[in-house]
């Protein structure tokens, strides 16, 4: 199963680390995010766009998992090379996990 | 009960401008929030400043000003902004002329200045940069603006001292909500609970329409009725810590637990330390609940005591980007852009250009996952485009990467087409943590009388 069919996500950027959340559609599959979408999965996953360390937050209260990933801008939103300056299409890239 | 209600404006810079006029008309609001700063965007007026003392604040001020001001005759909302940028005495005097062709001489117009401390930067070089752990001296000579991140203290008393206008430069997206909040309730900005309860409903409000359905729709997963008609979001808030946030009847966009939860972890790191001028908000047990009239409350959003520290973004010119794009069609067209990379690369030794990164994309295939790309099913694309970026020292070398792009117009392979080439001066931040107490804080209203907080 895709990730994308039980979770929505969306990106932010601080400097040169991505904030990426996935939050369930239904509460009910909180635990099958938290038990499938682990840090050190993410972190393989997101390796090839240069992604060095994850750290996941988890918030129940709604269904959800914060994940934050450091050097995946290249260097930063304000000086990077890449078209995506902000990475903002990388919650496509998380939502495309299988679990 | 007492409430209060905030409407959003702006969530960037160059945002709509007919959303917020539709909630300052239709909205019964007590007040309206720009909120118009992207991290550089004060480095780049900073630019502006210095070649014109007379600006520096928000290109769209004067645009969004002639079109609010006149509402505020028959709804006499109060505006907070961060428009002023580089120069909020500057904005200020701009929108009290507004005012003044608008008939309104009675319009309070309040600045709030002091988060520019480019004139004591020296004092700081022994810190290290957050990004980097580098010392900020490493960068002394290119900085050209530092702008401390200030809580929402000044625009609470700015307030109360009669603005109906409260102008500032670099203040915490979220602390533009806090400062009326704060103001209108007369709470202590010891109240570190309720302050994180002004915090998580400033961060829901201070990106605009990202709460009501923009930058959420998927097709087919997540449906978004009319998004052309995206409205600004309105919050309630009540003066037990309660609040809930509405749009407006009969517009497009969405307002649902989904849109809300995705705004809430919207550029947060660790949910239960989000760290704020005013208080270190704890958002990890909020709660979000659908109301049966269409507006979302939001519960258990608290608050901790602030560090005490306030981040400063450093704006420094750093060298160049060149940029440049070329397409290629048809069958085998992948192989073709590769080559027209390989081409590139090549020259770049030959002329012996000295830049310090290159990076090459075959947009449409990787421009966005780069190898990660391999994690989806390749399809066979029906057309590729090639880009190559650079980063340079000077603006010539930066520009000779468009130069040889265009050249494969004539001497790359076959049937490549749409080059478009750019040259980019490269404006970026430092930023480090300074004891607030060394800031001075003041709010200068039009006219010039400084008072000191």
């Amino acid at each position: 199963m895709k990730l994308y069919e039980i979770a929505h996500s969306r990106t932010g950027d601080k400097g040169n680390v991505s904030t990426i959340s996935v939050i369930a559609y239904k509460e009910e599959d909180y635990k099958r995010l938290k038990d499938g979408v682990t840090p050190e999965k993410v972190l393989e996953w997101f390796r090839p766009v240069g992604a060095t360390k994850v750290d996941r937050y988890e918030v129940p209260s709604i269904g959800a998992l914060n994940f934050v990933l450091a050097n995946t801008l290249g260097g930063g939103v304000t000086c990077s090379l890449a078209l995506d300056t902000h990475g903002k299409s990388l919650s496509g890239l998380m939502l495309e996990l299988d679990i | 009960m007492k409430k209060l209600r905030i409407a959003s404006g702006a969530g960037y810079a160059g945002d709509r401008i007919e959303p917020a006029l539709a909630n300052i008309v239709h909205g019964n609001v007590d007040y309206i929030v720009f909120e118009c700063l992207a991290e550089r965007t004060i480095a780049l007026a900073q630019k502006d400043k210095l070649e014109d003392p007379s600006k520096g604040y928000n290109h769209l001020l004067e645009y969004r000003m002639e079109k609010v001001i006149p509402l505020l005759k028959d709804h006499p909302v109060k505006v907070i902004t961060n428009m002023g940028a580089a120069n909020p005495i500057a904005a200020a005097q701009k929108i009290n002329e507004i005012a003044l062709a608008n008939n309104m001489p009675d319009l309070r117009i309040a600045a709030v200045v002091g988060d520019d401390i480019l004139e004591s930067i020296e004092s700081y070089y022994g810190l290290d940069i957050m990004e980097t752990g580098e010392k900020l001296e490493t960068v002394k000579d290119k900085i050209i603006s530092a702008n401390a991140y200030i809580g929402g203290r000044a625009i609470s008393e700015a307030l109360a001292a009669g603005a109906d206008i409260v102008v500032t430069g670099r203040v915490a997206d979220p602390s533009l909500f806090t400062g009326p909040i704060m103001h209108e309730f007369g709470k202590s900005y010891d109240d570190y609970n309720f302050l994180g309860k002004t915090i998580v409903a400033g961060h829901l409000l201070e990106c605009g329409g990202q709460v009501t359905g923009g930058y959420f729709a998927d097709p087919g997963h997540k449906d978004v009725e009319a998004l052309w008609d995206v409205p600004f979001p309105i919050l309630t808030f009540n003066e037990d810590g309660s609040m809930a946030i509405e749009k407006l009847p009969n517009t497009g966009g969405l307002l649902n637990e989904a849109t809300v939860k995705e705004q809430l972890l919207y550029e947060i790191q660790d949910p239960a330390n989000y760290t704020t001028p005013d208080t270190v908000a704890d958002f990890s047990n909020v709660a979000v609940r659908e109301n049966g009239d269409g507006t979302v409350s939001i519960l258990n959003a608290t608050g901790k005591e602030k560090t005490g520290t306030l981040k400063v973004s450093v704006g420094y010119v750093d060298g160049y980007i060149g940029e440049a794009e070329i397409s290629y069609g048809g069958h085998n067209c992948l192989p073709r852009a590769r080559l027209a990379a390989e081409i590139i690369t090549k020259r770049i030794e030959l002329l012996g250009l000295p830049y310090r990164e290159v990076r090459t994309d075959h947009i449409g295939v990787n421009s966005l996952y780069g190898d990660a790309a391999l994690h989806f099913d390749a399809n066979v694309p029906s057309e590729v485009r090639l880009r190559i970026a650079v980063r340079a020292q000077n603006e010539e070398h930066a520009a000779a990467i468009g130069r040889e792009v265009e050249a494969l117009y004539v001497n790359g392979p076959a049937g490549g087409g749409g080059v478009r080439k750019t040259t980019t001066k490269v404006v970026t931040v430092a930023s480090v943590l300074v004891p607030e107490e060394d800031l001075n804080i003041a709010i200068c209203w039009e006219g010039g009388k400084h008072e000191t907080v």
